[in-house]
């Protein structure tokens, strides 16, 4: 298993928008989540949903939600930029979706699985590492880990549950 | 009757999909063997005619005969269910009606 850092990395990563985004960038932010993700994983489309209403639900209080894609797109084209930018206007995401092209970001935050989620308070120490949520199916969900940890950093509270085991599809790392 | 269940490690639904798979055989009392078969490699996948993982065949008919027509590669496989929901694995439904066929 990786080892997860404590600490936001540091980042400054182009986005589907069209502009590069730094962790600087997100400073006035009491709450930020950043989502290791891509296109192509059944697992993301199945949870991408519940991630975009929690980051509209959320704006209002100023948390942000970014989410990170680092596979490899010559092993995986649908991972590509490009595609990033298709899927990101095909699925209405409210939040910023960065390529991590060298896939620094992903090694930094010891990322595996896409979905991952990495919830950080207003300091950027790691409250939360995990799972959305606990099934993938929406009408099955029992427990809220990501909403429960935004919840509990904005009140300056430890999570109920700081950490769960992310599922998912396998970061693709280059050899 | 034969039945195969393809797999990538990469990919963590097979477990789940042999799992529901097994639980579908059992209720329609089918007894043939599940046959697992991992696939390690790209040309595997391509000689394989796998779309991703994991992919079951009965008699060599897909499950999903739609989905097994994307381009053969060593990724997780998507399903859709008749509502439009996203899923790692087939739906109860399909596997139900591939047993049918």
């Amino acid at each position: 298993m990786s080892v997860i850092e404590r600490t936001a990395p540091v980042f400054d990563l182009p986005g589907v928008d069209g502009r590069n985004h730094t962790l600087e960038e997100y400073a006035d932010a009491p709450v930020l989540v950043l989502i290791q993700s891509c296109n192509h994983c059944p697992y993301v489309l199945a949870w991408e949903d519940r991630i975009n209403d929690l980051a509209r639900e959320y704006a209002e209080r100023g948390v942000k939600f970014v989410a990170i894609n680092s596979n490899d797109a010559e092993a995986y084209p649908q991972d590509s930029f490009e595609a990033m930018v298709d899927h990101a206007r095909e699925a209405g995401y409210v939040f910023d979706y960065l390529y991590d092209e060298s896939q620094e970001v992903a090694r930094a935050l010891g990322s595996e699985r896409t979905p991952e989620c990495f919830v950080y308070d207003a300091d950027r120490r790691l409250v939360y590492h995990g799972a959305v949520d606990d099934n993938r199916d929406e009408r099955e969900v029992t427990r809220h880990y990501l909403r429960d940890a935004i919840e509990a950093a904005l009140a300056g509270e430890a999570p109920p549950v700081a950490e769960t085991p992310p599922v998912g599809c396998s970061v693709k790392y280059r050899s | 009757m034969r039945i195969e269940l393809l797999y990538w490690e990469g990919c963590p639904s097979y477990p789940e999909a042999k799992e529901l798979l097994e639980e579908v055989l059992r209720e329609r009392g089918i007894e043939a063997p599940i046959e697992m078969r991992e696939v390690r490699t790209q040309e595997e996948a391509v000689a394989l005619r796998f779309p991703g993982s994991p992919t079951i065949r009965i008699d060599g008919r897909d499950v999903d005969p739609i989905g097994a027509e994307s381009t053969p590669a060593l990724t997780c496989r998507i399903y859709r269910s008749s509502d439009g929901r996203v899923s790692p694995i087939p739906t109860r439904t399909q596997l139900e009606e591939a047993l049918a066929r």
